[in-house]
């Protein structure tokens, strides 16, 4: 990896549930001020707190540039109507839609919806390894220019170009094709944790960005180097792959930190990498990651988003603008942009050259 | 002209995917993007409407197994679109169908709770049922349930999603909730608070007996398809009669047929554009699509601009999947017959006559004053506007019949209140934790 690949940058803005859409939106704002390539919103049907993917759809238009990525789980949930709302996520945000796949694991989650029992860890991202190969068949269901609105022939769309999808899985099947046409994106931008083993098998064939969970540089370019083997060996372009360090950040009211790196405070959680200290002892701690070639850039988490992600933008973002390791504004509109990921080619319609 | 005190309610449909929108019309725009959602909405919220409405798709229709490829087809996903639009708007109300039979009561309950809560209280909900084994082909569920379990599936969802909605106090503490019924056995915590209409509006649509009963028991809109004084009648009076055996009030049932409207300069004028927008509407491919859909055969043969078939309809046959059928296919054909015969009308001809639902035709003055009539004569609390035209359709009705209707006391000059319920006049649900 050369030391002058481009920085990436995310930050998620839930904590503590808050109910007033005003609160994310202005996050938003101020990360979109900071240049982030993207915000995330975790959700969970246990965690209170408002339906993420509703959230940053409430967000989008008050907002231009900045890619909005919320956890939408895929245990207790259809696959069409998943793969609908995340594709009009990026519709109404004119291509800045990602999605956060998650599993439910828990007992309490299943009763909630009383329809199947909870189930080990393994079986769940097996099933959304499913959701997220549905999901994008679904996006490419329709060609990009099926809609053709012929007056002569009195056709609106070519129905050449949508298509059944036809899939059948181990736990569901969908006929398709999607309600939805093709979102801006092709494929709006997949996110998984992939630090934990099952996690990491879904995010190497189908993530576009990973998030990796680790304490030292070694660890998380090992991380790197096999999320990359195991994506070409699923025949997907390893470079194709952006895999940011998932990193719990309290800025507090330190501004230096007389220990910097990852090892001055406990981890959060099991395997979590946490970082306390101040905003310029980050800085400095990314950029020696990033230059390092260890990752490709930083998924922060804030203890406490208002107070943190206030800090990570106008004092860690800023020293790295001003050093040139970060960019100062948006080139692209879509979050694909941000992330240097081309807009995928449609299956289909490459199945059709084809033949 | 009429003038009444009982002031009407007004929503807007977004005339997106059917096979009357005029998307050939030179001002016909798109019906995914964004702008197009915003345009109407605010347009609605600038005429002080109610609330917007989506409709929902959850599969393309077929028509001899092959995918429809006629009309307006492909929309975004409602719930998100009006959470974006809860962005742009401030006041209007936002309505999404979400069908019962192919989600879960926890989790829509959630997303709906979403809805009030980002939009200061504008939510409402279409509850409706899904119809068979071809739309349950995109889900976990596939098509189980007959015809009466939709029913009772329906109702039972409407009671849990209320009953979560009730699970945290007024004063914001969260208590646990268990629902044990014959549908759904669910149990746990819900994690939104009290939204702020206490629960989003809860709009029914459909004209069946079972359809009416649901309205009548758990419902707080009713969208009709009722939308001629005669029908209007009858079925407004039909509805508010069953309210009373469930302890409610005729007032807290609000009946609001979806009608079409085409405005002129003069009556004389805007019966011209009428005929033009129905000769958009039923192309000739469109006219053979509307004659299979009743005969149940392939008639790609057939000259749309000769007669109607000699043979009769196959009524075993099912030439259209992922519509709802209406009536039967003999009666309609001999009812298509007689009318081609006593007017000496073409099929195509024939089909626009038949299958026409301009409801409201006429200047704007005409327009209004038929609008109040038939308020005045309980034949509706008020309407569904469906525009022609995407995105552009409501415009007109907004500049033009709006402002009438405000002079003769028939409409709102001002929203009274932030929330949906209080447009429509609704006491906000007391709680029943």
């Amino acid at each position: 990896m050369s030391a002058t690949a481009p920085l990436h940058l995310a930050a998620e803005i839930g904590g503590p549930p808050r109910y007033d859409p005003a609160h994310y939106i202005d996050l938003a704002r101020l990360a979109e001020r900071g240049a982030l390539d993207f915000v995330t919103l975790g959700d969970s049907f246990l965690r209170p707190g408002l339906d993420a993917l509703a959230v940053l759809a409430r967000v989008a238009p008050a907002t231009h540039r900045i890619g909005l990525v919320p956890t939408v789980t895929t245990t207790h949930t259809e696959p069409f109507h998943v793969s609908s709302a995340v594709a009009t996520l990026d519709w109404v945000s004119r291509g800045r839609a990602g999605w956060y796949v998650d599993v439910s694991t828990t007992g309490a989650e299943a009763r909630l919806f009383g329809r199947r029992p909870a189930a080990p860890a393994d079986e769940l991202w097996q099933e959304a390894g499913e959701v997220a190969d549905a999901s994008a068949r679904l996006w490419d269901s329709w060609e990009d220019d099926a809609e053709i609105r012929d007056a002569a022939t009195g056709r609106f769309v070519d129905r050449d170009k949508l298509h059944h999808i036809d899939f059948e899985g181990a736990f569901f099947s969908v006929r398709g094709p999607a309600i939805v046409p093709r979102p801006p994106q092709g494929h709006p931008v997949v996110v998984v944790d992939g630090t934990g083993g099952p996690a990491a098998r879904v995010a190497a064939r189908h993530a576009d960005v990973v998030l990796v969970r680790a304490t030292a540089p070694e660890r998380a370019a090992a991380l790197r180097a096999e999320l990359r083997r195991r994506a070409a060996a699923h025949g997907r372009d390893p470079r194709a792959l952006r895999v940011l360090l998932a990193l719990t950040v309290d800025l507090g009211d330190i501004e230096t930190a007389p220990e910097p790196g990852l090892e001055s405070g406990p981890p959060l959680s099991a395997g979590g990498s946490y970082y306390r200290g101040g905003p310029v002892d980050l800085a400095e701690l990314i950029t020696r990651w990033h230059r390092g070639g260890a990752v490709d850039g930083f998924h922060l988490t804030p203890i406490t988003p208002g107070r943190d992600l206030e800090r990570i933008v106008n004092g860690t973002v800023a020293l790295l603008q001003h050093r040139g390791l970060f960019r100062t504004f948006h080139p692209g509109g879509t979050l694909r942009e941000h992330l240097g990921l081309a807009r995928p080619a449609n299956r289909y319609a490459q199945e059709r050259g084809r033949a | 002209m009429t003038t009444t005190t009982r002031p009407m309610h007004l929503a807007a449909h977004f005339p997106g995917v059917n096979n009357t929108t005029v998307w050939t019309a030179p001002r016909a725009g798109s019906q995914i993007d964004f702008s197009s959602f915003e345009h109407l909405a605010r347009t609605a919220e600038r005429g002080l409407f109610d609330f917007f409405f989506l409709a929902e798709g959850l599969r393309l229709r077929e028509h001899h197994g092959r995918i429809h490829d006629l009309d307006v087809v492909g929309r975004p996903e409602s719930l998100t679109v009006l959470a974006a639009l809860a962005s742009v708007t401030h006041r209007i109300g936002l309505a999404a169908t979400v069908n019962t039979t192919f989600n879960e009561p926890y989790e829509l309950a959630r997303r709906l709770a979403t809805l009030d809560h980002l939009s200061g209280g504008r939510a409402a909900w279409n509850a409706v049922t899904s119809p068979d084994a071809f739309t349950g082909e995109n889900f976990r569920r596939g098509g189980y349930l007959d015809r009466a379990h939709r029913y009772t599936r329906a109702a039972e969802f409407v009671a849990t999603a209320r009953e979560l909605w009730d699970t945290w106090t007024p004063d914001g503490t969260p208590r646990p909730f268990a629902h044990h019924g014959r549908h759904f056995g669910i149990e746990g915590e819900f994690t939104v608070p009290r939204s702020p209409q206490g629960h989003p509006v809860v709009i029914q649509a459909g004209d069946s007996a079972e359809g009416r009963e649901f309205a009548a028991s758990a419902a707080d809109v009713i969208f009709t398809r009722h939308g001629t004084p005669e029908s209007g009648r009858a079925f407004y009076a039909d509805v508010k009669a069953r309210l009373a055996k469930y302890g409610r009030e005729r007032d807290e049932l609000r009946i609001m047929p979806g009608v079409t409207f085409v405005l002129g300069d003069t009556d004389a004028d805007a019966q011209e554009r009428a005929a033009e927008i129905r000769l958009q509407q039923v192309s000739p491919q469109n006219a053979i699509l509307a004659l299979e859909q009743v005969w149940g055969r392939d008639l790609s043969g057939h000259d749309p601009d000769g007669p109607l078939p000699a043979v009769d309809p196959d009524p075993t046959a099912s030439a259209t999947r992922g519509r709802v059928a209406h009536g039967d296919p003999l009666e309609t054909a001999a009812r298509w017959r007689a009318l081609s015969e006593r007017k000496g009308l073409s099929t195509r001809q024939t089909v626009i006559e038949a299958t026409g639902r301009q409801s409201f035709v006429g200047s704007p003055r005409t327009v209004a004053e038929r609008l109040v009539e038939f308020v005045a004569a309980d034949a509706a609390d008020g309407f569904v506007l469906v525009p022609h035209l995407t995105p552009g359709g409501l415009d007109e009705f907004v500049d033009r019949v709006v402002p009438l209707l405000q002079e003769r006391g028939a409409f709102r000059s001002e929203y009274g209140g932030p929330t949906l319920r209080s447009h429509l006049g609704l006491a906000e649900p007391v709680w029943k934790g």
